[in-house]
Order: structure tokens, then C-alpha cells, then sequence
């Protein structure tokens, strides 16, 4: 299980960058924070370690007494979006509730970085633009059949089409991880976090910022920071 | 693109105000450092403005000039740390916000007029 340190943000957008030597760096950004300990589950208690993190404010009005009760408990005002992080015990015993996540704390620049997110939903697509089907030939009399993925079979064996063909259908609006995107910049002021690369989703699209799973690591399992 | 106004933010942050105002047409010498290993040095190019983008500091715009009687382009990114300094030649009276059509021009068809006021 990903057990690596991170925080929740939101998608705000990409943007360009340049480097004092002038190299462009192609980022994108995210707003990660203010985002606070709600709770923690312990190793003694729930079996496991993990942060509980809150993020963005809701109206009191709109959250109900349960959920409520989860912040009034770590005393703070309620969040909207609250996202439970599995994380080692020596990560967690950093962290208290109520405390706010640092992003130097967590990242340095350089460092790479996973980035999960919801890729922007297309709805029922054809397969010309879900799978990259070429479709068919405009001219020499085609009819009707122009955007269509041709067979899906053969006739007597099996006598069925066979499972996971690639065929028209939702696209999109799944749950996508990217892996090793650089840490190009951090603004801790303004709790913003700098990416080369692209990530998935709509701007203000939620995604969970963690360090590389598969980053190449140095002798003794460090991080390497380049 | 709309960019929200954080985007902004960082995106002026980024801008270089001291470089001197031109537009389409107008020619220009293009000071920009070149670096070669450790070592950079600066490179002239000179020529006429035949587009420009604005799209904050992700603007940029395309000089052309001819170079042995064959032509060269260059777009150059406008507030880029590798641009030195810009001077401005002279500037140009046009009519497009283009002027792709100096591509098919040669020789003295290929002129801008100079403005005179300027």
C-alpha cells in the first residue's frame, strides 16, 4: 500500500515558468492548502496509521451532527473535503490534529511527485475518439458507417464476442494517477504547489499530491532530490 | 486560455516591464544570450516584427529578416531571461496584425513603410 506522505489540493491550472538561465518549465499548479489534521488513526487504536486531512471550509449548516461532531472534537470549524491519508507512524507522529500541512516540510523542489485526480468526464463517446479507432474511408460510397469500429468478432468460433473488446462507452471521469512529475516550485504563503507536467482532471479539480511510489531512489533508500 | 486570477498572480510575476513597447512591423534588434557550456555570449538578430502573441508571460513574437538573401525567422519567448536588451529600429506602418504576406515578398516589395511620426 502507498504509505507516502502527501496532501489533497485543488487543479488550478497550468501555466509556464522560467528558470533564472531561461529554460521554460511547463507547470501545473495546485492549490494545496490550508489543509489541517483532522484526526489521526493510530497503530494501538485502529490498527493502522494514517492522518485524517481536512480541506476547504463548510457551512456549519451543511454539515451534519456526526460529521460535525469530528471537528468540534480536534476543535476547528468544519471542512468540506475531508480525505484520510495511509501513511507510516513515524510520518504521523510529526503531525497533530489541528495543525497545519506544510509544503516545504513536505516537498522539496526537485523531488518527484505522484499526482492522483478524476480525469474530466466526455460522457458516452464513440470509438473513434475513446480508443483511436481510424473509422472508416469518407468517400467511395460509405454509408452510414463512417465513425464505427468495424467487426467485434468472427461467426461460428466462438460464436461470441470475446470480453474487454474495445467498443463505445463512458470516457473519462475515472480515477487516474500520474507518476513522477517534478517539483518545479512551492509556495508555502500561498500554499501552492508547482509541477512540471500535466495532471489529470478539470481546473478545481481535486487531486492528491504524494511522493513518487517509483522515484529512483539513492543507496540506503534515500529520496533523491535530482 | 482564461487563466483564474492566482494563475495570474504568478504568471505577472513573471513579466518584464523594462522592455520597450513595439509592435507588428516595427524593426527590431534582438540582443539574446546564447549559452555555450558555461560560457554564454550575447547574439544580434535584427528584423522585422512579423507577429506577436500576447498571452501574458506566456507571450511571444516572430522576427524575420533575410540572412544571405534567404530568410530567417525566429520567435523568441518575450520575457524570457535570455533576452538581453530589445532596441527598436524603427517603426513600421502597417495594416495586418500579421504580416505573413512579407513571406511571398522580395526585394523592395518586401519593404515596410516607416512611420513618420515615430
Amino acid at each position: 500500500m502507498n504509505t507516502n506522505p502527501g496532501i489533497i489540493g485543488r487543479k488550478l491550472g497550468c501555466t509556464q515558468l522560467f528558470t533564472p538561465d531561461g529554460t521554460i518549465q511547463r507547470v501545473s499548479v495546485i492549490e494545496a492548502g490550508p489543509v489541517v489534521v483532522v484526526s489521526k488513526r493510530t497503530q494501538e487504536k485502529d490498527g493502522y496509521s494514517a492522518l485524517i486531512l481536512g480541506f476547504e471550509e463548510r457551512k456549519a449548516k451543511h454539515t451534519t451532527k456526526p460529521v460535525a461532531g469530528i471537528f468540534a472534537k480536534a476543535n476547528m470549524t468544519p471542512k468540506r473535503i475531508v480525505k484520510e491519508l495511509r501513511c507510516s507512524a513515524e510520518f504521523a507522529a510529526g503531525y497533530e490534529p489541528g495543525q497545519v500541512m506544510k509544503l516545504e516540510d513536505l516537498f522539496t523542489i526537485g523531488q518527484k511527485v505522484d499526482v492522483r485526480g478524476t480525469t474530466r468526464g466526455r460522457g458516452f463517446t464513440g470509438v473513434m475518439r475513446r480508443w483511436n479507432f481510424k473509422g472508416f474511408v469518407r468517400t467511395h460510397g460509405t454509408h452510414e458507417y463512417k465513425r464505427h469500429g468495424g467487426s467485434i468478432g468472427t461467426n461460428m468460433t466462438p460464436g461470441r464476442t470475446l470480453p474487454n473488446l474495445k467498443m463505445g462507452g463512458q470516457y473519462g471521469d475515472e480515477t487516474v494517477s500520474v507518476l513522477n512529475l517534478k517539483v518545479a516550485r512551492i509556495d508555502s504563503e500561498k500554499h501552492l504547489i508547482m509541477l512540471e507536467g500535466g495532471i489529470p482532471g478539470s481546473k478545481n479539480g481535486l487531486v492528491l499530491v504524494r511522493h513518487g511510489i517509483k522515484a529512483p531512489r539513492a543507496k540506503g533508500g534515500k529520496l533523491r532530490t535530482k | 486560455m482564461n487563466t483564474s486570477l492566482k494563475l495570474a498572480e504568478i504568471e505577472s510575476a513573471q513579466l518584464r516591464s523594462e522592455l520597450p513597447e513595439f509592435r507588428v512591423g516595427d524593426t527590431v534588434r534582438i540582443h539574446y544570450k546564447i549559452v555555450e557550456g558555461d560560457k554564454d555570449r550575447i547574439q544580434v538578430f535584427q528584423g522585422i516584427v512579423l507577429k506577436r502573441r500576447r498571452a501574458g508571460s506566456r507571450s511571444t513574437f516572430t522576427v524575420r529578416k533575410l540572412s544571405f538573401n534567404i530568410g530567417v525567422e525566429r520567435t523568441f519567448v518575450q520575457h524570457s531571461p535570455r533576452i538581453d536588451k530589445i532596441e527598436v529600429v524603427s517603426h513600421g506602418v502597417v495594416r495586418r496584425a500579421k504580416l505573413f504576406y512579407l513571406r511571398d515578398l522580395k526585394g523592395k516589395k518586401a519593404r515596410v513603410r516607416d512611420r513618420k511620426d515615430a
